[in-house]
C-alpha cells in the first residue's frame, strides 16, 4: 500500500505522514486541529492526490445537519408534486437526496472525504456521525434500506476548536495537532511553493513575518497561507529584499501589510507601536 | 503490552481508553510505526491524545514511563545554548594537569556525570574544572583539553538534532491548567461566550415548521427551537489594591470583552473582602461608594454573581467586625459574604493565584468555606468549571 509522504507541494513533519497512515492503515478517521492557515484542508487534497483517490469535500456550516451528509428526503417539492398530481409522487426514492457521505461510500474506489470544520455545526452533529463513521453504514428510513460503503473511505476531520468534541467521537478518530511550522521549515514550505524566490527576499520576508508574528497582542496571528500571499504580492510588486531591510531595528508596518494583518485592529495596534518606536528612536 | 502506561496516562490525567489502546497495538501490528522510537512516540500520541491540552502531560508521562529505552550514543539531553560554547581560545595546561584529568572515569561515568551537570547548571561558562563550558579543563565542554572529554558543541555533530522531542515539551502552553496569558485569552473568551450563550426560552422555527407541515401533508405542524438569545446576567465583584492587580485587570477585561455576549454585564470593586459599600471606579472610590445593600437591591437574584479576588488577607478580615484594614466595618466580611451568596442564587469566585498555593492560606480555605468550595482558577479548566457552575 502506497504511503502519505511529504510532497513537492506540501511539507509533512515526520508526526503528521505518522498520524496519516495510522489512520489509512486502521480505516479511522483523522482529527485535525491547528492554528487557522497552518494547511489543515489542504491536508485532505493532498492526501487524496498522494495516494490517487477522489476527494469529496463536505464544508460543515453552523447550520449543517449530520443528515445532510448522508441523504435528505425532499417533502416540500414531495408535497408540491403531489399536489399538481405528478406521478413521480408515488416512488418516494424519487425525493431522496442524497448526501457526500452516500456518494462516498457508493463510489467505485476508495475516496479521501473531508469534513471541513467540524466544529462549526452543532454540538451533537459529532455525536449523529458515530455510528456511521464507525461501521461506514447507515440506514435509509424512508426506502427501508441500508446503505454499505464499498470501500471504507479515509476521513479527514478539521477543527478550528470552537467548540469541543464528544469523548464518544474522539475515541474512535486519531489525533494531529499541527504546530506551527518553526523557521527551518517555513523556509522549506516557501521554497517548495515558490522556488525561483530571490533566496535574500525570502530570507527577509520570513524575518520580518516572525517579527509580525511575535508582537504581543495580535488579534489574528499571520499564519503560513497568509505568508504565501504575501510573497506572492512581493514577487508580483518585485519589491527589493532592501525595503524590507530598511525597516529594522524598528517594527513597522510592513509593505502590503494587507495580507498579513486582516483585521483593523491589527493593523492599529501596528500603528500604535510604530508611532511609539518613532518617537522613542 | 504497554498496559502499565496507558494506566500511567491515566493517572497523569491523560484520558486514554481501551479502544484508543486497542488501536495503537493495531496500528503497531500494521507496522506504521517502522520501530524507531520516534516513530513510536508520534504514533502513541496520534492514538491515545486526543485534545492539545493533553499533549504536554503526554509528553511529560511518556518521557517519564520510556527513560532509558532510547539509544546509549552520546546523546545531549537537552539542546545546548550555542552562546556557551562560542570558540573561544584554547587553554594550555601543564603535564601535571593533563595526567590529573585522565584520572576521570569510563565513559558510562562520564555521561552520567554530564547529565547531573547539566541539570545543575545554569547559565554559560567558561575555564574552570567543573562546569560544562569552553576552555576548561572538565571532561565537558569544547576546546579544552581532557583526553576521555565528551566533545559538545565543537562542530556540527551528527546528534545535534537528536534531542529528545519529547522531552523538548512544545505543547507546555496548551495545556488547560496553566494560568491564562496572551496566548489562551481568546480560547477563555470562547468559554465565556459559551456561557453567554445558554438561553432556556423557545422561540418559532419558520423553516422547521414548514418543512414539518409539509411532511404532514399540509397539516400545520409547530416547530419551536431555543432561544439563540442571551439571558445570562452578571455582577462582577473585584478585588483591587493588591499584589493581584494585573490578574484582576485582565479577568475585568476579558469579562468586558465578552461583554457583548451577556444580556447584562455589571462590576462593582472591594477590597480583599466585600462590606457594606462597593465602588465603580477606583480612582474616584471616595466620590463613588455605594452601599451594598443597594446593589443587591438593583440587581435581583437572577444574576449570577462571580467575585474576583485572590482571598489573601489577615483572617480577622473575614471573621470579625472592626477587622477591616482600611475603615471600621460593623459587620464581618463573613456576614456580608453571606447575605451576597445567599441574595443570589448563582455564585462563584475566580482566584487569579495558583491553584497549589490555596491551602497554605488561612484566610483563602475560609472564603473558599464560605463559597462551599465554589472557588476556581483563572485557568481555561476552571472558567469552564466555573460556567458549569454557574449555568446549573
Amino acid at each position: 500500500m502506497s504511503k502519505f509522504k511529504s510532497t513537492e507541494r506540501y511539507i509533512a513533519s515526520r508526526d503528521l505522514e505518522v498520524a496519516v497512515n495510522a489512520a489509512v492503515t486502521l480505516q479511522r478517521p483523522l482529527l485535525v486541529k491547528g492554528e487557522p492557515g497552518t494547511g489543515k484542508t489542504v491536508l485532505a487534497h493532498e492526501i487524496a492526490a498522494a495516494l490517487g483517490h477522489p476527494l469529496i469535500e463536505w464544508h460543515v456550516k453552523s447550520t449543517t445537519k449530520a443528515q445532510q451528509g448522508l441523504y435528505e428526503y425532499d417533502a416540500v417539492s414531495r408535497l408540491r408534486d403531489g399536489q399538481l398530481g405528478d406521478p413521480r409522487v408515488h416512488e418516494i426514492g424519487n425525493y431522496i437526496v442524497r448526501g457526500k457521505l452516500w456518494d462516498a461510500f457508493e463510489a467505485g474506489e476508495q475516496t479521501v472525504v473531508l469534513i471541513d470544520e467540524i466544529d462549526k455545526a452543532d454540538i451533537e452533529f459529532p455525536n449523529d456521525l458515530l455510528l456511521e463513521l464507525d461501521r461506514m453504514q447507515f440506514f435509509v428510513y424512508e426506502t427501508r434500506h441500508t446503505v454499505v460503503a464499498r470501500h471504507r473511505p479515509i476521513v479527514i476531520i478539521t477543527s478550528n476548536n470552537e467548540k469541543e468534541l464528544p469523548d464518544a467521537f474522539l475515541r474512535r478518530c486519531f489525533f494531529h495537532y499541527i504546530r506551527f511550522p518553526d523557521r527551518e521549515t517555513m523556509e522549506k514550505i516557501v521554497q517548495s511553493h515558490y522556488p525561483d524566490i530571490k533566496e535574500d527576499l525570502a530570507r527577509e520576508a520570513l524575518t520580518v513575518f516572525f517579527k509580525v508574528r511575535e508582537v504581543p497582542g495580535l488579534k489574528k496571528k499571520p499564519a503560513t497561507s497568509e505568508l504565501l500571499d504575501w510573497l506572492k504580492l512581493l514577487m508580483v510588486e518585485d519589491l527589493s529584499p532592501e525595503v524590507l531591510r530598511a525597516r529594522e531595528p524598528h517594527v513597522v508596518i510592513p509593505p502590503l501589510h494587507g495580507a498579513l494583518l486582516k483585521n483593523e485592529q491589527d493593523v492599529h495596534l501596528f500603528e500604535r507601536i510604530a508611532f511609539l518606536s518613532r518617537r522613542g528612536g | 503490552m504497554f498496559a502499565t502506561f496507558i494506566t500511567a496516562l491515566r493517572a497523569g490525567g491523560v484520558p486514554a481508553s481501551i479502544t484508543e489502546y486497542l488501536s495503537l497495538l493495531g496500528a503497531m501490528k500494521a507496522g506504521v510505526a517502522e520501530y524507531s522510537i520516534e516513530d513510536f512516540y508520534y504514533l502513541s500520541r496520534t492514538a491515545l491524545v486526543k485534545d492539545e491540552r493533553h499533549l504536554d502531560r503526554f509528553d511529560r508521562i511518556f518521557g517519564e514511563f520510556f527513560k532509558g529505552l532510547e539509544p546509549p550514543e552520546g546523546e545531549e539531553p537537552r539542546e545546548l545554548p550555542e552562546e556557551w560554547l562560542r570558540k573561544m581560545a584554547e587553554k594550555l595546561l601543564t603535564p601535571e594537569e593533563m595526567a590529573q584529568i585522565q584520572a576521570a572515569g569510563g565513559f558510562e561515568k562520564l555521561m552520567e556525570t554530564l547529565r547531573q551537570r547539566l541539570a545543575e547548571q545554569k547559565g554559560r561558562h567558561r575555564g574552570g574544572s567543573k562546569w560544562i563550558g569552553t576552555a576548561g579543563t572538565s571532561p565537558f565542554g569544547a576546546h579544552g583539553y581532557n583526553p576521555e572529554g565528551v566533545r559538545i558543541g565543537q562542530n556540527e555533530s551528527r546528534h545535534r538534532r537528536a534531542v529528545k522531542v519529547w522531552d523538548k515539551r512544545e505543547f507546555k502552553d496548551l495545556d488547560d491548567n496553566v494560568e491564562i496569558g496572551t496566548r489562551n485569552i481568546k480560547l477563555a473568551l470562547r468559554r465565556l461566550r459559551r456561557f453567554a450563550r445558554q438561553g432556556a426560552a423557545t422561540e418559532l422555527d419558520i423553516n422547521d415548521t414548514i418543512r414539518s407541515t409539509a411532511k404532514n401533508a399540509g397539516h400545520l405542524d409547530l416547530k419551536m427551537v431555543p432561544e439563540r438569545h442571551n439571558t445570562v446576567k452578571i455582577l462582577l465583584l473585584l478585588d483591587i489594591g493588591g499584589s493581584m492587580d494585573d490578574h484582576i485587570k485582565m479577568c475585568e477585561e476579558l469579562f468586558s470583552a465578552a461583554r457583548g455576549e451577556f444580556k447584562h454585564l455589571e462590576h462593582y470593586y472591594f477590597h480583599n473582602c466585600p462590606y457594606e459599600r462597593l465602588w465603580k471606579t477606583n480612582r474616584r472610590r471616595k466620590e463613588a461608594e455605594v452601599p451594598t445593600f443597594e446593589v443587591m437591591r438593583k440587581y435581583g437574584p437572577d444574576y449570577k454573581l462571580i467575585f474576583v479576588g485572590d482571598a489573601t488577607m489577615s483572617p480577622y478580615e473575614v471573621s470579625h467586625a472592626g477587622g477591616s484594614v482600611e475603615h471600621f466595618n460593623d459587620e464581618a466580611g463573613q456576614v456580608w459574604m453571606q447575605r451576597l451568596t445567599g441574595h443570589y442564587r448563582r455564585s462563584a469566585w475566580i482566584n487569579p493565584a495558583p491553584e497549589r498555593n490555596w491551602a497554605h492560606v488561612s484566610s483563602l480555605s475560609m472564603i473558599r468555606h464560605l463559597m462551599e468550595n465554589r472557588m476556581f482558577g483563572l485557568t481555561l479548566s476552571g472558567l469552564d468549571e466555573m460556567a458549569k457552575e454557574l449555568s446549573r
